[in-house]
Parts: structure tokens; sequence; C-alpha cells
């Protein structure tokens, strides 16, 4: 054996290590498609919340007036099955993208969509989010509306970190990011638009674009 | 230049590539199914089973048979003597580059 078959072997352990436990085929357009779809989620939410600020109802006015009071609930604000939608729309089209995006990618690759490494990937990241869900759930029964934009924030970056052991290591950055997002919201709330749009929107497409930028500028023929 | 050292350390076991894929493949999962080693590995039935074979009688991995529904699914992990030979392996390689580097 000689220096390059060593180093051939090497390279070949190395990539089979990764291939056989991370999932990479995660585009980077995805990223920079979420974050498009967080940024439109979030114009369009504003929107909602700042419409009629004249009426005693608007969402805005009445957060101001009784502020996570906890006897305060949604459907006090006017606009509220709105911004209930704005945000199911937003969450439904940023997937649907992501998803797109890694479809196309993994079948240039040649490596199943859906095999042993996106599954957990999928399971690391999918528990922290439903979990997180449920926890929004009952923070908006309970009132607590200031808490929710941060409390995605912090779940999702959770998510994210813990995903990270499953995909391109970079992604945790992404995640300490949204959790960085999230603790400093937990200190502005009322604010929490702009930090959601921040967290979701800017973080995503600059990530993406670092991913894009990093792993498929260049055609790689692994 | 030459490279006197260690081969006496490489494990002739391991001196195919898919052998190598598929200690690799072991060692940094639980347990893979023989149908996810052979998308990994992009190798045919007959190659594969053959190597999984070698494998299995130097003791290097363990053989699980089961089912899914009514298909069977034979999965695979390392065992301790697996991983200690595969990680000696390593240790050879390294310090052939070391020793090449060196000189």
């Amino acid at each position: 054996m000689n220096e390059q078959q060593t180093l051939e072997a090497l390279k070949d352990i190395r990539s089979m290590m990764d291939r056989s436990s991370r999932f990479i085929s995660l585009s980077g357009w995805s990223g920079v498609a979420a974050g498009g779809c967080a940024l439109v989620g979030a114009w369009f939410a504003h929107a909602i919340i700042y419409q009629g600020t004249n009426v005693p109802t608007s969402l805005r006015n009445t957060y101001e007036s009784v502020p996570d009071s906890g006897n305060s609930t949604l459907d006090m604000f006017a606009g509220y099955s709105q911004l209930l939608l704005t945000a199911l729309l937003t969450l439904a089209a940023a997937l649907l993208l992501a998803f797109i995006f890694t479809w196309i990618r993994s079948r240039k690759k040649g490596i199943p969509l859906w095999g042993p490494t996106s599954r957990r990937l999928a399971f690391a990241l999918g528990v922290p989010m439903a979990v997180g869900g449920i926890y929004m759930l009952r923070l908006m029964q309970a009132g607590a509306f200031g808490l929710i934009a941060p409390g995605c924030l912090l779940f999702y970056g959770l998510g994210l970190i813990s995903a990270s052991r499953y995909t391109l290591g970079e992604i945790k950055w992404l995640g300490y990011g949204q959790v960085l997002t999230g603790l400093a919201n937990l200190f502005f709330t009322g604010y929490g638009l702009y930090f959601w749009a921040f967290g979701f929107g800017i973080l995503h497409i600059v990530y993406g674009f670092i991913m894009w930028w990093k792993h498929e500028r260049i055609p790689e023929n692994a | 230049m030459a490279i006197p050292l260690n081969i006496s350390n490489l494990n002739k076991v391991f001196d195919s590539r898919i052998r190598l894929g598929i200690m690799s493949a072991l060692l940094v999962n639980d347990t893979v199914s023989y149908n996810d080693l052979k998308d990994l590995l992009q190798v045919t039935d007959g190659n594969l089973a053959s190597h999984l074979k070698g494998l299995e009688e130097n003791g290097f991995i363990k053989v699980q048979k089961g089912f899914v529904g009514r298909k069977t699914n034979t999965t695979y992990s390392v065992t301790k003597a697996g991983e200690r030979a595969f990680k000696q392996h390593l240790d050879a390689l390294e310090q052939m580059i070391r020793g090449t580097q060196q000189s």
C-alpha cells in the first residue's frame, strides 16, 4: 500500500461514516426558500396586526392594554383567525418549498430522500417542534401571547441543534442563532414579530446562502 | 524512502473497499440493514453477501435476521472484536501516512 492508496482508504472510510449516519442532501435553497416564506408571512401578519389601529379591538391596541394578563383570549382580537391562517399557510409553504429543493438535490446525488438518515433527522427535529407546538397552544389559551414568538424560536433552535448530529453539522449554528434570538425576544415581548422575522426569515436566508456557497455552488460528483 | 513499518498491523480482512465501507457504516450506526448497506455501497447482491460472510466468519460483525411484515429484514452490527480490529487498522493507516510524511 502506498500513500495514495492509504489516503484513498481513509477518504472512503470517512465518506461512508458520513453517508451512513448523516442526511447530507439538505439543500441550502431549502433554507433560503423557508426564510423567504417567513418574511412574506411576517409582512402579512404585520398588516393584520396593525390594521385599523383606531379600532379598540385591534390586535396591537388590545395587546398594549392587556399584555399577557392571563385573562385575555385570542378571540378578543380583531383579525385573530386571519393571523392563525397566515401562520399555518406560512408553515405549509415553507415546508413544501424546503421539501422540494431537498428532493431535487437528493435525486441529483442518487440518495433516497426517505432513508434511515432522513428518518433520524426528521425525528430529532420533529420531537422538539411538536412539543413546542403543543406548548404554544397552551400559551395561547393562557393569554401569554408575548411569549409565543420567543417560544417558537427557542423550540425550533433546540430542534435544529439536536438535528445537527444527523445532517450537515453547520445547521447547529442556525440553531444557536434561533435560540439567541428567542432568548433576546424573551426580554422584549411585544416585538415578537420582528424577532420572529429576523430568526425565521433573515437567519434562514443567510444560513441557506452560506450552505449553498459551501456545498452546492461547485457541482459535486460525490 | 522505503516504508518498512507496520504493514503487519494492517488487517488483511479489511483489504477490500467494500469491507472497509461495511465496517465504517457499522461503526457509526448501531445496526444497518442489508438493503441500506446495498444502497450505500452500490454493489451487487452476490458481492455484498460474500463480503458480509467474510466479515462474519472473522467474528467482526453479527447478523440478526428478522421480518418486517412478510419481508425478511437482515440487519448487521459490529462486534467488540470487529471494533478493536478496525481501530487497529485505522491506527496502522494513520502511522503509514505519518511515516511517509516524515521521510
